[in-house]
């Protein structure tokens, strides 16, 4: 059993993550695997959860937040991500700013054989955009997202963390 | 229906220190009409999705008022972003559409639905403060002083009359203008904002 909690990846690590590198504003369409993510981060105070209609809204409103001083992150599918190539072209890219984007990866199996397209086609997608990125799978994996936040910062662009926990720290 | 300029002209009266955002093809005249430069913003650059940067801004400016002149085509292309708008009730976003019921610049077909569509109905309904409706410049100017006085989120529809373009980009008259991220650093330098 103790074994197996180490394997999860908690939320609060997240959470813990987001507070040591600043993080002020998370914009999200919450998703069934950061359900119980979400309900934490509505009773953080310094956060400010912005809720939108549709994954593309999340590079836009980060950018506003980023002109306006404010250290946005956005939380998103994979599937939404995909949806969202423009924005991640026009506005993430586009404008050249420290972004870090924590994206769901649904499918991921981590035995390279998924019956989900979405896991797929997420990989060559990053690929295609120039997108660098970070697995992250469990809490011993949580220094990863710092490594996130320095390379964004670094060089003024958007940073991927593809959370690959979807069976376990994420639901309760 | 109006001129784009005209709608400029009698905004600028009631501007006080606002942060403007204009685009689409009626946008352009704003930069005729502002004399406070360095508060113009350039957040374009994706499809429909101006409106979701100028709403951020606006979320992480609480204390400045932010102003939005958006284009019904490209409102149509994120309309969900008027329930995100509405869901965090920004005071201080005042967000006007101007509606020429055609993509203007790819030679003047008509949106969806073109001349059916009250978006100051779906505003409201959706939630945003304050909406209003306007087809005639008087009206409009007559109720600017009001507009900027409400608290957000404030949507106001405007009917201007279209100005299409028909030549070929590459051969469109090419106005010097600012580039995204000068506007960007001109704001933050003017507001004291660290990059």
């Amino acid at each position: 059993m103790a074994e197996q909690q180490a394997l999860i990846l908690q939320p609060a690590t997240m959470i813990e993550e987001f507070k040591k590198n600043g993080v002020t504003h998370i914009i999200t369409i919450p998703d069934s695997e950061t359900n119980y993510l979400y309900e934490l981060m509505l009773q953080e105070s310094w956060l400010d959860v912005v809720p939108v209609s549709r994954e593309g809204e999340t590079m836009g409103v980060a950018l506003g937040l980023n002109v306006a001083g404010k250290v946005p992150v956005c939380l998103i599918q994979n599937t939404g991500m995909m949806e969202s190539g423009d924005s991640i072209r026009g506005m993430a890219l586009g404008a050249g700013f420290p972004l870090v984007m924590v994206v769901g990866y649904r499918g991921w199996t981590r035995r390279g054989i998924t019956p989900d397209t979405a896991a797929t086609y997420t990989e060559p997608f990053l690929h295609a955009f120039g997108l660098n990125y970070y697995l992250v799978e469990h809490d011993e994996d949580a220094p990863r997202i710092s490594t996130a936040f320095e390379e964004a910062k670094a060089t003024n662009k958007p940073v991927v963390i593809l959370i690959g926990d979807e069976y376990h720290g994420f639901n309760r | 229906m109006m001129e784009a300029l005209e709608v400029f002209k009698a905004f600028d009266r009631h501007r006080n220190n606002a942060i403007v955002c204009a685009t689409g093809t009626s946008g352009k005249h704003w930069r005729d009409v502002s004399t406070q430069e360095a508060r113009d913003i350039n957040l374009g650059g994706a499809m429909g999705h101006t409106a979701s940067a100028a709403f951020g801004l606006a979320l992480g400016l609480p204390k400045e008022k932010v102003v939005l002149f958006d284009a019904e085509g490209s409102l149509l292309m994120n309309l969900g972003v008027l329930a995100s708008i509405a869901g965090k009730q920004p005071k201080n976003f005042v967000h006007f559409v101007l509606d020429n019921e055609c993509y203007a610049t790819t030679g003047g077909q008509p949106v969806p639905n073109a001349q059916n569509i009250n978006y100051a109905g779906v505003a409201k309904e959706i939630g945003y403060a304050v909406t209003y409706n306007f087809d005639d410049l008087e009206s409009l100017a007559t109720s600017m002083g009001e507009i900027m006085s409400q608290e957000g989120p404030v949507f106001v529809a405007v009917k201007v009359i279209p100005e299409i373009e028909n030549l070929p980009i590459g051969l469109r008259e090419n106005r010097p203008s600012r580039s995204r991220k000068q506007t960007i650093t001109d704001l933050r330098e003017e507001l004291n904002i660290k990059g």
